[in-house]
């Protein structure tokens, strides 16, 4: 008996004090996917009441993170492949887990992401490779794991520990 | 993508009437902004008043804008939202636009 209400106890999970409870989001892959995760999320995010500064990081670097899974990851003919985002609220911050199944990612690690110089002609200029930039930039402990068929990405993003959600 | 194109003496106005210019309207963005300055003068404004987010693939189509009309016609932007700004200040493409908090300040500064 003692051991079925040990079991129960754990499985039960209930959070702490002060934190949100943990929460999941599954999309499909596509163009409107992205706008899809990223209002679920905010809304799911609103008992946290965020304020404006840490919102806009947030959605920036999910985001760019899920924009590189729907034009990276998944190509066709698995263009429209699941993914999964789950959200966990600690006391340091905001820890996303982003999955999909989809193609890994080159060389097996996340991009350094530098940014090209501006100093020359208006020409030259980059078009693009901000997104990793932008994620090591906003985002702490960036980690990319390849689990079988599975892309990882997990990434902490700071916002501000609210007493009394 | 919905653009509000509107043009005063040597300037022309380019008003985005959409939220956000993300991966998923950034090729249609381009294509708006093309078509919308064939025949603009040499100052073209860019009026984010109502854009309220922009992601990478966003600021990669207000950059090819910027190429695109250069040499001989230059791309002020307005009314970046903070979160807008942000992305620029990020990138540090600040360094490489004219920005004006509001369309009225643009204007003012073209018109001195």
């Amino acid at each position: 008996m003692q051991n079925v209400s040990e079991t129960s106890r754990e499985s039960g999970k209930t959070p702490q004090a002060g934190l949100l409870a943990p929460f999941d989001v599954h999309v499909q892959s596509g163009p409107k996917a992205v706008r899809t995760a990223l209002l679920e999320i905010i809304n799911g995010l609103g008992p946290l009441k965020l304020d404006v500064e840490e919102t806009s990081t947030l959605e920036l670097v999910l985001a760019e993170a899920l924009n590189n899974v729907v034009e990276h990851a998944y190509t066709e003919p698995n263009a429209a492949g699941e993914i999964h985002i789950s959200l966990r609220h600690r006391r340091d911050g905001l820890h996303v887990q982003i999955c999909d199944w989809g193609n890994p990612m080159p060389d097996g690690v996340v991009p350094l992401g530098q940014l090209a110089a501006l100093d020359g002609d208006v020409i030259d200029l980059p078009e693009g490779g901000f997104g990793w930039f932008l994620i090591r930039d906003l985002a702490k402990d960036v980690v990319y794991k390849r689990i079988g068929a599975k892309n990882q990405l997990r990434l902490r993003i700071a916002v501000a520990y609210r007493q009394g959600i | 993508m919905e653009l509000q194109i509107k043009t005063k003496g040597e300037i022309c106005i380019l008003s985005v009437q959409e939220p956000r210019i993300d991966a998923a309207v950034a090729l249609e963005f381009k294509e708006a902004v093309r078509q919308g300055t064939e025949d603009a003068p040499e100052e073209v404004i860019l009026d984010l008043t109502q854009v309220t987010f922009i992601d990478s693939s966003g600021l990669g189509a207000i950059v090819a804008t910027m190429k695109h009309l250069a040499p001989s016609r230059q791309l002020l932007l307005a009314g970046l939202s903070p979160a807008v700004e942000k992305v620029f200040q990020l990138t540090r493409m600040d360094s490489v636009f004219r920005i004006f908090l509001t369309l009225e300040e643009a204007l003012s500064a073209k018109c001195e």
